[in-house]
């Protein structure tokens, strides 16, 4: 009667793949994922979206160059404890050939920046993670790509801006945020911002879990600001969007960071969602020519990795996919440098992580045009990008309203520099020069 | 002074959905005398089992019923293959085997009903209530409101049921002393079940209410955060006293919240706030300082 088969299933699944073993000719991917408890269900969507990207490029092309893909899964449970335990699991395999690992967590990315760096496996921390590795001279095998918080959040004033004819000068802006890393991580780059722009900064913390928030609500209202910018994750978001039709604030005047704008944060808030905006760095939807072909090659050949095919599509499982792409990409980055037909690994990944450059045109030979933006990273800018756009929830989906915007680069790139120059002078540790790095 | 009258009712409405599932730990406690770890879990189990089987295409009603079974044969299946061979063991226990179990159910819901955070629409909208908001400008939510008039009801007959029944009466004597209560005839495995079987009910009527508030969700496990605190300041054997501590609980938290953090910036600079997380279990702390029992618990007396 109901999905215990599934679960069932995913784990004889699971067992499988733990006993393939990776051959020498193989190339390796160390995945600490999470599909079960309080997160599971953000974890299903992503790492799904991820292995289905990589059976693609097996079934498709027969891996890369004809190096076959082959991968480990270990469940963190979006613990970090858990999620160094799967690193050090794994970690052998990985100095073999590995791929970039995806903690898809802050704090489990935090805890392996060391450890990773000193065993020469790359981190790829998607628009999360130490967001000061932008600077690769203090963080060579840390990679925080796409975009940042500090980036994000500029990139959402931009947007606002825009919506107020080219000027925030007197208007005024709450932060609600989670209380933690995650949530703090943009203030310094929002106040920067208002000092820049003359606008008022009201900052509101909600604790964890954020399962209560009328208190801040009820001061939002008091407030009576012109926008609310949003950093939550959990059950924060739907509660906050509840709490904002409960005190009456126009969801069109709240826009959420990209932990807080996928199908899991929207649904279950119900009709309180509708006209609720969001930052991502990926859009959803099946009509991407590469999303579209994963169905048809994945799983027409019965391979999906979703155990619920509804999720295909959404925007945590092309997410998980945009994350595969790069991934994929800076392999073939790797063979193209170093040998094509050999595995790669993880100083070679590293490299050619450093020496991304996915154009459109590139995107467009994927299939991924307008999935995610455009990338070109080097020694001084791990990021690549910087860019997101702006979707609002209709009530049933996500629909882009706007294009790629770019943070203030100027402004926020300079605190990453300063905060990991910071970061080498505690650890003792003595910056490469980029300026020597090809 | 209005805008502090609605941190106040807004405080203790929220304050009355955390005394909901504290009755969920006072009626456990007062039976067996156990800190029941589990109950933040049953609440997660019961409102999934109402979405589960909405999902299957069965009305809201009859998924009520449904998930009401479910958590009655849940107590049952409890008493008989975790509690009754636990008779008589130390509380310590018994509450060390409500943490396997709560960790049994967070495994084993999700994995029966899917994971995935779900709406649920009992039919109340959580908006505020128009006379009063334009009369006197204050947000008070209809949701709210339904969900302090349902604890009022519960919380009513719980009180009834426990002083005027056999059964209440039954309940009473075996929290006071498994042994004792055994000696003089009273069946411990029946009386165990019933308590755990009403203890999933509570659970599914907060699990509604919460779930409906925020989603169904692995999250509703949290909701035994703050019911805690409640206990600590409302007696953990006492009925009324969930909910007299959920109003204390809930309002002194929103006032904190608000007005705390302005006292803090300009004494120590900096931006506060988030102080809800902390605030309840400080002044929990307070009480047990002052009164261990809690205001309405049964001062625990040992003769020597």
């Amino acid at each position: 009667m109901f999905a215990y088969r599934k679960p069932l299933l995913m784990t004889a699944v699971s067992l499988a793949l733990l006993s393939q073993a990776a051959s020498a000719e193989d190339q390796f991917f160390p995945i600490t994922s999470y599909r079960v408890g309080p997160y599971g269900a953000n974890g299903q969507s992503f790492y799904g979206g991820f292995v289905d990207y990589l059976n693609y490029v097996n079934l498709k092309d027969g891996g890369i160059n004809g190096v076959k893909l082959v991968w480990e899964e270990c469940e963190t449970e979006y613990n970090n404890a858990k999620g160094v335990e799967c690193y050090e699991r794994m970690k052998a395999k990985a100095k073999v050939s590995t791929g970039p690992i995806h903690t898809m967590s802050t704090g489990v990315a935090y805890a392996l920046i060391d450890k990773a760096t000193e065993d020469k496996i790359p981190l790829a921390m998607m628009g999360y993670g130490r967001t000061d590795a932008v600077d690769g001279s203090v963080f060579p095998y840390a990679f925080p790509l796409v975009t940042t918080y500090q980036m994000q959040a500029s990139a959402i004033l931009k947007f606002i801006k825009d919506k107020e004819k080219g000027s925030l000068d007197g208007k005024k802006i709450v932060f609600l945020y989670h209380d933690s890393a995650y949530g703090k991580e943009p203030i310094v780059a929002l106040q920067e911002e208002a000092k820049l722009n003359k606008f008022t900064l009201i900052q509101i913390p909600v604790a964890h879990p954020g399962n209560e928030q009328s208190a801040q609500w009820l001061k939002i209202r008091q407030e009576n600001p012109d926008y609310v910018i949003f950093w939550g994750w959990g059950v924060m978001n739907q509660t906050a969007l509840k709490a904002a039709q409960k005190v009456g604030f126009a969801r069109e005047k709240m826009i959420g960071s990209w932990w807080a704008g996928s199908e899991e944060d929207t649904v279950p808030a119900g009709d309180a969602a509708k006209g609720y905006m969001a930052a991502t760095w990926n859009v959803a939807g099946k009509d991407v020519p590469l999303i579209a072909d994963i169905e048809k090659v994945v799983y027409g050949a019965g391979k999906g990795d979703l155990q619920d095919k509804t999720k295909l599509g959404t925007i945590l499982y092309n997410r998980g996919v945009s994350a595969a792409v790069l991934s994929v990409e800076a392999l073939r980055g790797a063979q193209a440098k170093y040998g094509k037909g050999k595995p790669v690994n993880g100083e070679q990944v590293r490299w050619a992580l450093e020496n991304l450059n996915i154009t459109d045109a590139r995107l467009k030979e994927i299939g991924a045009v307008n999935l995610l933006p455009p990338i070109k990273t080097s020694c001084t800018n791990h990021e690549g990008s910087g860019m997101v756009k702006i979707q609002q929830w209709d009530g049933a989906k996500w629909v882009p309203v706007s294009g790629w915007i770019e943070g203030n680069k100027e402004l926020i790139h300079p605190l990453f520099k300063t905060s990991a120059q910071q970061y080498a002078k505690e650890k003792n540790i003595t910056p490469r020069d980029c300026a020597k790095e090809s | 002074m209005r805008f502090f009258l609605e941190v106040l009712i807004s405080g203790l409405l929220s304050g009355v959905m955390y005394s909901l599932v504290a009755l969920g730990f006072v009626l456990i406690y007062k039976a067996s005398g156990v800190f029941n770890f589990a109950q933040g879990a049953m609440v997660y189990l019961a409102a999934l089992s109402v979405v589960g089987c909405m999902e299957k295409g069965v009305p809201l009603w009859l998924a009520i019923i449904l998930a009401f079974i479910i958590m009655t044969l849940f107590g049952i299946a409890t008493e008989k293959f975790v509690l009754r061979k636990l008779v008589n063991q130390p509380p310590i226990t018994l509450f060390m085997a409500t943490i396997g179990l709560a960790f049994f159910i967070e495994g084993l819901a999700p994995m029966v009903f899917g994971s995935d955070p779900r709406a649920l629409d009992i039919g109340i909208v959580d908006e505020p209530i128009e006379a009063i908001l334009n009369s006197w400008g204050m947000v008070i939510s209809k949701f709210d409101l339904v969900a302090a008039a349902i604890a009022a009801l519960l919380v009513t007959t719980l009180a009834l049921f426990f002083q005027y029944t056999r059964i209440g009466r039954a309940l009473r004597a075996v929290a006071d002393d498994h042994q004792a209560a055994l000696s003089i005839g009273i069946p411990l495995q029946h009386i165990w079940a019933i308590v755990w079987g009403v203890a999933g009910f509570v659970a599914l009527v907060a699990g509604m209410l919460w779930g409906a508030r925020n989603g169904v969700q692995f999250a509703l496990t949290f909701t035994a955060l703050k019911a805690l605190p409640v206990l600590i300041i409302g007696g953990f054997t006492s009925v009324p006293g969930a909910i007299v501590g959920g109003l204390i609980i809930g309002a002194s938290e929103k006032l904190a919240e608000i007005y705390l953090p302005p006292l803090m910036e300009s004494a120590f600079g900096g931006n506060f706030g988030g102080i809800e997380g902390w605030f309840p279990y400080v002044l929990a702390l307070g009480f047990l300082l002052i009164r261990p029992e809690g205001l309405f618990g049964e001062k625990h007396i040992d003769r020597v």
